[in-house]
């Protein structure tokens, strides 16, 4: 009988613990939306991510797990700004769920709660794979991440009002700590300042934006179009006028060119995190920046 | 003062620009033009048949020399935020006269909810794997033999559809389509114009994160009345053109395997895919040859066929590919004239053929391919070697899995 009893209580307090049922649940393009998700939903979201730091967020294929994942989510988080075109619309088309389409409250786009740069003047493919809407890499400047990280509670405090303080309330330690985080990181890459640096691909103006330093030149010959011979001769050329200290390239893209590019002039390949998970260490947001500053100013030297 | 007004007057016609061209990209429908061309040569003249198969639609291996492939003008956008349209045109020339073809023209809903969707119009069947594909996103150059065999090129007609995808975290989609059965494999829009329904079912998932595959069952049925097929003359007499009339159903299962290291498919990635297709046929077959009483017989009979395949990119923008083919039929027609003459006498034959295609993509909107077959799909065996381009330009194609 005893027994009886703590099975049904047991089993009551997995209903009135289900909230579990109750938690929204969280499509994100790439992982460091899933992140921030992870910082400003805590126990209240459960989190999927799409693409892995291994991964290029440009090219990835609409597939099945991808269609499953997009029908259950109650909330989709995206880079926007052209960057998933290739796979996110078919998705949206495929799961057949209404609540996660563009315009609708389940689908949160980051980029456009920032200003963005590289809006191109002109679209022409004959200059490579450009986003009209300009460069979608916006997470790598952290005061911009702010912004999003406002918008998004926002977003979730909406989707989920019965908890909106609990979303509040996490945004407000979050901002804090990040506030401390970012003059910490500030003042440690004071001395990044100008600092001429040659990228794979256009993945780091923002960045750059933030830390002011230069785009020295990229190994793709046009975005999203991989190195060519003559490419790097002609880069190597333009470097012997005006020289840069390193060449960043990411996890996810092949680190050869760079390495060869380096071999010509002396200069230090850096291969940066790019988002969470991409190095051992970044395994937050925090971390993120924490690697992605101390790589940098170790190339430096 | 002069001077900074117009370069003030010039900063902002050209922020203005740049709005707009972020507009245009975004509010406009979004258009795409597909350009196909080719160079084949064979070292067979005589006229291309599958023994055992009535062929029909587009099937055929193309012309000789240097041609034009399918050349597409695809229109899309969301209607409003219930619908969402496409359109396709092919234009191609037949006989000497450019011929413009609807291949697509359906609107989808968005916002149904619960997974559920609907289409309606003119639209690529669910079935299969391979079906849904617009021939400038195939592997190689050409359609499998089987799809061929069966459906001309691709099995599309004019009706509905309604698909459902389950709240799973495997990948379960159900779909049904009720069509016309006016166009290749069915004929003659019975049933007071909705002659054929189609069913399948796709299940699909990862393993880790640089595996994924898709397994689909498919299953067509058609009442037919008057399909007609490319006629056969063996004897150089005057061609008859066989139309079949009955029931016909076709069953199918298709699997896709995908592997890239870590998932990242930008350096090294393979693609595995086999489909199957049988097709079973009851009813009658008459020699259309204008005559008051042309030549007719009982007609039961089977065909199947399979293909498999596999793509392996080695290295960024180059791709190697293998696949083999396989024909097979056991058709009963008692009438000996019109089994020879409607080409459902398999002569002995099991159609089959070994193909090789390496293909370079400069960027994702190109790509060139060269590709061998050894086609041993009827008597005379065949060396056909094709290169050809397909690129697009317009607005950005999806990545299909």
């Amino acid at each position: 009988m005893r027994r009886l009893f703590t099975l049904f209580g047991a089993l009551w307090l997995l209903a009135v613990a289900s909230p579990a049922a109750a938690r929204l649940n969280l499509f994100a393009c790439e992982p460091e939306w899933a992140a921030l998700a992870a910082e400003l939903g805590g126990e209240r979201v459960t989190l999927y991510s799409a693409t892995t730091a291994r991964q290029d967020p440009h090219h990835i294929q609409a597939r099945p797990s991808l269609i499953a994942q997009v029908r259950r989510a109650d909330l989709v988080i995206c880079s926007g700004a052209e960057l998933e075109v290739g796979w996110l619309p078919l998705l949206l088309r495929q799961a057949g769920s209404p609540k996660v389409l563009p315009g609708r409250p389940g689908h949160f786009e980051a980029s456009a709660f920032v200003e963005r740069l590289e809006i191109p003047q002109q679209l022409d493919r004959a200059m490579g794979d450009l986003h009209a809407s300009g460069n979608p890499h916006v997470h790598l400047d952290p005061r911009r991440l702010a912004q999003i990280a406002t918008a998004l509670t926002q977003r979730l405090a909406a989707l989920d009002p019965n908890h909106a303080d609990h979303y509040h309330q996490r945004q407000h330690d979050f901002g804090q700590r990040w506030q401390q985080a970012l003059s910490r990181w500030e003042q440690r890459a004071a001395p990044l300042r100008g600092v001429r640096a040659v990228v794979h691909h256009k993945d780091w103006v923002y960045l750059f934006d933030w830390l002011g330093m230069v785009e020295a030149g990229t190994l793709e010959p046009k975005p999203g179009l991989p190195t060519s011979v003559g490419h790097l001769a002609a880069l190597r050329r333009e470097l012997a006028r005006e020289p840069a200290q390193m060449i960043l390239h990411t996890a996810y893209q092949n680190g050869r060119a760079a390495q060869r590019l380096a071999q010509m002039n002396g200069s230090t390949v850096v291969e940066l995190p790019y988002t969470v998970g991409g190095s051992e260490r970044a395994g937050d947001l925090f971390a993120l920046f924490d690697e992605t500053i101390e790589r940098l100013l170790a190339a430096r030297q | 003062m002069f001077k900074g007004t117009a370069v003030t007057i010039a900063l902002s016609l050209a922020l203005l620009g740049g709005n707009l061209a972020q507009a245009a990209s975004e509010f406009n429908p979004q258009i795409s033009l597909i350009l196909d061309g080719r160079y084949t040569h064979y070292n067979n003249e005589s006229d291309y048949e599958l023994p055992g198969f009535m062929l029909g639609g587009e099937a055929g291996r193309g012309e000789k020399g240097f041609a034009l492939g399918h050349n597409e003008l695809v229109l899309s956008a969301n209607i409003d935020d219930l619908y969402y349209g496409k359109m396709t045109t092919v234009l191609a020339d037949h006989d000497g006269a450019t011929e413009v073809e609807l291949e697509e023209a359906y609107i989808e809903t968005l916002g149904l909810g619960s997974g559920a969707s609907i289409r309606a119009g003119r639209f690529f069947s669910g079935i299969g794997y391979l079906n849904g594909q617009h021939p400038h996103s195939w592997d190689f150059a050409d359609a499998p033999l089987i799809y061929r065999g069966l459906f001309g090129e691709a099995l599309r007609d004019d009706g509905v559809q309604l698909s459902w995808v389950a709240p799973s975290h495997l990948y379960l989609k159900l779909g049904a389509e009720l069509t016309r059965g006016a166009q290749f494999p069915a004929g003659g829009a019975a049933n007071d114009g909705a002659g054929a329904t189609a069913a399948f079912l796709k299940l699909g998932g990862d393993v880790g994160a640089s595996h994924s595959w898709q397994l689909g069952l498919s299953h067509w049925s058609a009442r037919i009345e008057g399909r007609r097929s490319a006629g056969h003359s063996h004897d150089g007499g005057a061609t008859a053109i066989p139309a079949f009339s009955g029931e016909s159903a076709i069953s199918g299962i298709d699997a896709v395997w995908k592997w890239a290291p870590n998932g990242n498919a930008g350096t090294r990635n393979l693609k595995l895919q086999a489909e199957y297709f049988v097709r079973d046929e009851e009813g009658t077959v008459v020699m259309d040859d204008g005559s008051v009483a042309p030549e007719s017989s009982r007609y039961d009979g089977r065909q199947s066929g399979w293909y498999a395949q596999t793509v392996y990119q080695f290295m960024p923008r180059w791709r190697v590919g293998l696949r083999y083919d396989q024909l097979g039929s056991d058709n009963n027609v008692p009438d000996p004239v019109v089994r020879a003459e409607s080409g459902l006498d398999d002569e002995g034959q099991h159609p089959r053929r070994t193909t090789l295609m390496l293909d370079y993509s400069r960027s994702e909107y190109s790509r060139i391919r060269l590709q061998y077959a050894q086609d041993e799909s009827y008597a005379d065996n065949d060396n056909a070697l094709t290169l050809q381009y397909t690129m697009s330009l317009g607005s950005h194609g999806a990545h299909r899995f």
